[in-house]
């Protein structure tokens, strides 16, 4: 301490690296220790043949990825991650713009109206998914009773939302929309607050009507805060495993099985966390892709 | 005439969106709350309307919940959690968001985005190798375990937050503060941080939303019904047998979450202003 202090001193008010490398070093070493090291341990893990309850390890290659390769299973939750993720990101982004538009002038109400969409996103995400498992029951589902109450199905040949393979599929898409269209809606709000009314105004004055000043004026100023929400929303659909482990874990039939949840299937409910760390690694790529767009970004911020 | 016909279509379109969107997203939300007091002979029959309470509302869910389940038990392993996490995200993002915006110079800017990329790396990457540490260091099926691993995604968002906080007080403050003879560090904790009150704030209760919005760490870790957090006791172990219990489930879900919605919502406009990676100037 008396040291840093000499030295702070000698600085007066400029900066002062050492006492800076003091107040920076603990977060940097804790995050080290919980992030970096578990990471480089996945990637170990991945070419040993570690198990849950055995003491010792050896090096096993690349045996772990040549037989999750050869999986069917595997096979199965990347294409499913990838139609999971693209269709939800679409469907967000479309969703949240709309959203955030009819958002962005004030009215009256509107603190209450933003607060009941926010809800899917603030409100604990395992307890929201819990809420539409009731809402999509194979008996008591509410939206089975509209159908049949509209001659739609009888009782007996209604849809299984959870149980049919593509609708399975979907229901856990609507699902993850319905709790990433809030936060992508407010993004794009804190977005749209930045642009300039005087420009879509001015393209009202000079003639332009409310879908060309949407396209052509609104929308690409618009694109910056659009691609934040793109790349947040990636991550999180892509990486997510709370709403298809409680809606589904991967079934029917692996029809909803995607890449982190069968990491979590393989690495620790079956015990072969070889294996296990070995797929989840492979949302790595992905991670790393996203990260470059944010540093672009963050980057073309910094130079403006 | 005709603006004006346009004006109105455009005001419709514009509520029915609203509207829309409203029913949608809050729906769930209604659904809980409206099983939260029907009788289970009500929930149970399928030509019974379920918008309408056909029997008289009840108590007797709430009941179960509270007296025949571990529900406060877990209500109180989660606030326990996060106020343990709250002082170590305090303890270590504080001093190191100020040491990034003052003290390390040009390249703070963008260790401060490296720190913040961080906070993208999943827990479905890192959980497999964490069940072993936390093993480990025998730590496995307590509440520990999670003390533990979740400031690695508190800190990181925590610091980028304050970084920018600290940035918008102005440095002749401090000048004017080691010029009266404090110290630089004595600067930080006698003026910085009581002016970052409303700053430190919004980190404790992001750090706290955070702290229930977590699944896969707990349900990764932790077996013991008694020491599960809210989020992982309510859908693993309120389901007993092949039986659920609707209507406390969703009571359980309704009241853990409106609480956090509500603080989460009072603050979010600042934890959006940390989303968006300086594409809003």
């Amino acid at each position: 301490m008396a040291v840093k202090h000499a030295k702070v001193k000698s600085a007066g008010a400029a900066q002062s690296p050492l006492l800076g490398a003091a107040m920076f070093g603990p977060a940097l070493v804790y995050i080290a220790l919980i992030i970096g090291g578990p990471f480089l341990l996945a990637i170990f893990y991945a070419f040993s043949d570690a198990r849950i309850g055995s003491v010792h390890l050896h090096y096993v290659g690349l045996e772990n990825f040549r037989s999750i390769l050869h999986s069917p299973a595997f096979h199965q939750a990347v294409q499913n991650s990838i139609v999971f993720t693209l269709s939800a990101v679409a469907i967000v982004v479309i969703c949240s713009t709309i959203l955030s538009l009819a958002l962005e002038e004030p009215f009256r109400g509107r603190g209450i109206i933003r607060f009941l969409i926010l809800l899917p996103w603030v409100a604990p995400v395992s307890l929201g998914t819990i809420g539409w498992k009731w809402l999509l029951d194979s008996i008591y589902s509410v939206f089975t009773w509209i159908l049949v109450s509209l001659h739609f199905f009888t009782i007996y040949n209604a849809p299984m939302w959870l149980g049919q393979p593509h609708l399975a599929m979907a229901s856990v898409v609507c699902v993850h929309c319905w709790r990433l269209i809030p936060f992508a809606t407010v993004v794009m709000l804190a977005g749209s607050s930045a642009i300039p009314k005087e420009i879509p105004e001015a393209a009202g004055i000079d003639g332009a009507g409310f879908w060309r000043t949407l396209f052509w004026i609104k929308i690409p100023m618009m694109l910056p805060i659009i691609n934040v929400a793109v790349l947040f929303s990636i991550i999180f659909t892509f990486t997510d495993m709370t709403v298809v482990y409680i809606l589904t874990d991967g079934g029917p039939f692996d029809s909803t099985q995607t890449l982190p949840n069968l990491a979590f299937a393989t690495g620790i409910e079956g015990s072969d966390l070889a294996a296990g760390a070995a797929i989840s690694l492979f949302l790595v790529p992905v991670l790393v892709v996203v990260a470059y767009f944010m540093l672009r970004m963050a980057h073309r911020a910094e130079v403006v | 005439m005709r603006g004006n016909w346009r004006r109105i279509g455009a005001r419709t379109v514009h509520v029915l969106v609203l509207f829309v969107f409203t029913v949608l997203l809050a729906f769930p939300f209604y659904w809980m709350l409206i099983a939260t007091f029907k009788q289970n002979l009500d929930m149970y029959k399928t030509d019974n309307n379920p918008f309408l309470f056909n029997l008289p509302p009840t108590l007797e869910n709430l009941h179960l919940l509270f007296f025949d389940t571990r529900y406060v038990r877990w209500l109180g392993n989660t606030a326990l959690v996060g106020v343990f996490v709250v002082v170590i995200t305090l303890l270590l993002a504080v001093p190191a968001a100020y040491a990034l915006a003052r003290l390390t110079g040009n390249w703070g800017e963008r260790v401060g985005i490296v720190i913040f990329l961080t906070y993208l790396v999943p827990p479905t990457l890192l959980f497999i190798p964490l069940s072993r540490v936390v093993a480990e260091l025998g730590l496995q099926d307590t509440i520990w375990s999670l003390v533990v691993v979740y400031p690695s995604f508190t800190i990181p968002f925590s610091i980028w937050l304050l970084m920018a906080f600290f940035k918008s007080i102005p440095k002749e403050l401090e000048d004017a503060a080691m010029v009266d003879g404090l110290s630089r560090f004595g600067a930080f904790v006698k003026m910085v941080i009581p002016i970052s009150v409303s700053g430190i704030l919004t980190v404790v209760i992001f750090t706290f939303t955070l702290v229930t919005q977590d699944f896969v760490y707990a349900l990764t870790f932790i077996s013991p019904e008694a020491n599960q957090m809210v989020g992982v006791g309510i859908p693993i172990f309120l389901v007993r047998g092949d039986v659920y219990y609707w209507s406390s489930l969703m009571a359980a879900c309704l009241i853990a979450s409106l609480p956090i919605a509500l603080l989460y919502n009072t603050f979010l406009d600042r934890f959006i202003a940390g989303f968006t990676v300086g594409a809003v100037k």
